[in-house]
């Protein structure tokens, strides 16, 4: 085959998935960019009006961006933390030899595997506060006297939602530490449990950026069991765009949100992976 | 021997906190309504009933949405496959420098939160006249789903000797024809792990099924659920939705419990090698 080709058979086989993504992914994102320095009317269709970067100003005097902003760094550094430490801990258990490891490892697995927006539900249900299952056990254990409005409160609220976060993705975090645990000699394991931490750190970076990504952006979990409540104290960024998009109809704004949270995940990001390189440089 | 007792007993609360919220859901489904809403709460439901599952087929079309979720699922999978293949195929055997840019852009593409390409999708499903169309959901589920797929496949077909290729292209066979006939073949168990993968991502996805089904007959399984509530919000049919929550998520439980290794490797191979 002559370099050119070679050059047009590579370009064909690319072209299918190049143009999906072009069309479902980077249109819409210019497109995104562009409303959020628009001021954007409804006059039958859409009517948009250069604004520079007004919406972003805004942005930043609103005070209902600003708490959505710390809820969703709330919500993600706890349940991405939590995760990460639950998840290791499954995986050095499931880890070992037994009979009926595969099944037990396809139980554990099930959370991650179930529809967020439906497991929503039924945590909501869990933490109802008149008939809900958490508050029974918790009087049966005696650990509460009253039961406890779970989701009728700003931080019991969060709570819940990080507990029924870190129950889903727990699991993902599992099977990577446990692909991770699968390269280190069983000798090496067994003769220094100190040392796994460390031998498994770069599995586990990857996970940590893969969950605290998708946590940041999280949606159906929140929208389900709270709606951004009580008092928009667990509205998220997605969330608050969201609003923006279907209730306020403030196309402009809510791009405006949606493109800022955008910005500061990658800022994140970059620090994030500036500061794994530096510890290993060190 | 006391470490060993620690460890069943840790065995054993890890799987009651995976399996316990699912279950208890299942308990609900089942009770009556008197003892749903009973304090103390009754855990065994005595005698369980359909009563629920039956309610809940009658007020909201059920079997349509299972059956909208799975049509669409299906169309997004197999739409995604056909694409992220040859893409995988030619990534797979380019040097690694180009190779490590396209995976990384990829990467790239799918760390962008979801909320940012809602609404633009939006528009286009509306002006293209989709809303409520099926289609409206599996070009961006397809899309979206596009850089995991490459990214499980090209790892799978980077495996392959390149010989094979030398061959094929020897015997005249066109890229495309060598994808089919090679390729996939020979990557089955990474294709199916990919096509498990993808439809489970499409079955559960929520926000974008939420804004572009408006019609109840249009709605997937996700988006139906959020609207079985009662008619006012303090009478939420609990039952009537731990039924659904249970109908919805068990044809997820079966494709775990069948394909459990499939999906481990899947998702291990796009995330440990780093």
């Amino acid at each position: 085959v002559t370099a050119r080709g070679l050059w047009r058979e590579r370009s064909l086989l690319l072209l299918p998935a190049g143009t999906l993504l072009t069309v479902a992914v980077l249109v819409p994102v210019l497109r995104v960019l562009g409303l959020s320095l628009s001021f954007v009317m409804l006059r039958g269709g859409i009517e948009t009006r250069w604004a520079g970067l007004a919406q972003f100003v805004r942005l930043w005097q609103d005070s209902r961006f600003l708490t959505a902003l710390g809820n969703t760094i709330v919500f993600t550094t706890a349940s991405v933390l939590l995760e990460m430490v639950l998840g290791v801990a499954f995986a050095l258990v499931l880890h070992r030899v037994f009979r009926g490891r595969g099944p037990a490892r396809a139980v554990v697995m099930l959370p991650w595997a179930l529809p967020t927006a439906v497991m929503a539900l039924a945590w909501a249900w869990i933490f109802n506060d008149s008939f809900g299952v958490a508050n029974d056990l918790l009087e049966r254990a005696g650990l509460i006297r009253q039961p406890l409005a779970w989701l009728g409160g700003p931080a019991s609220a969060m709570a819940s939602l990080v507990i029924a976060d870190v129950w889903k993705t727990a699991p993902f975090v599992m099977l990577i530490a446990l692909a991770g645990l699968q390269t280190i000699p069983t000798q090496v394991l067994e003769a220094a449990r100190g040392v796994v931490l460390p031998l498994l750190a770069p599995a586990l970076l990857v996970a940590l950026a893969f969950r605290a990504i998708q946590a940041y952006g999280a949606f159906d979990l929140i929208y389900v069991m709270t709606g951004g409540g009580p008092g928009g104290s667990t509205e998220t960024i997605s969330l608050y765009a969201f609003s923006n998009y279907f209730r306020y109809l403030d196309f402009g704004y809510g791009s405006a949100i949606a493109v800022m949270g955008a910005i500061l995940l990658g800022l994140l990001a970059l620090a994030g992976s500036t500061l794994a390189r530096l510890r290993r440089g060190a | 021997v006391i470490r060993r007792a620690l460890w069943w007993a840790a065995l054993a609360a890890i799987l009651a906190w995976s399996l316990g919220p699912a279950l208890w859901q299942v308990l609900t489904a089942l009770k009556p309504d008197a003892q749903i809403t009973r304090v103390p709460t009754v855990y065994l439901p005595h005698p369980p009933t359909w009563d629920h599952v039956a309610t809940l087929w009658e007020r909201k079309p059920f079997g349509r949405y299972l059956w909208n979720s799975a049509w669409i699922g299906a169309w997004a999978t197999l739409l995604c496959v056909a694409f992220a293949a040859p893409a995988a195929a030619m990534t797979a055997r380019l040097a690694s420098r180009w190779r490590n840019r396209i995976l990384l852009g990829l990467l790239f593409v799918s760390a962008f939160p979801p909320v940012l390409l809602l609404f633009p999708l939006y528009e286009g499903v509306r002006a293209l006249g989709w809303i409520n169309h099926p289609v409206a959901l599996i070009v961006p589920y397809a899309a979206l789903n596009l850089p995991l797929a490459t990214w499980v496949l090209e790892s799978a077909f980077r495996t392959l000797p390149r010989e094979l290729d030398e061959a094929a292209s020897l015997d005249g066979l066109r890229p495309l024809r060598r994808l089919l006939r090679i390729h996939m073949p020979l990557a089955m168990p990474a294709v199916s792990t990919t096509a498990i993968l993808v439809f489970i991502f499409c079955w559960n996805e929520f926000m974008l099924g939420l804004t572009f089904m408006t019609k109840d007959s249009a709605k997937t399984v996700t988006a139906g659920i959020a609207s079985v509530g009662g008619a006012s919000i303090y009478e939420i049919p609990w039952g009537q939705l731990a039924a659904a929550t249970v109908i919805a998520t068990l044809p997820l439980v079966l494709l775990v419990l069948l394909f459990q290794r499939r999906i481990v490797s899947g998702l291990t191979r796009g995330a440990v090698k780093g």
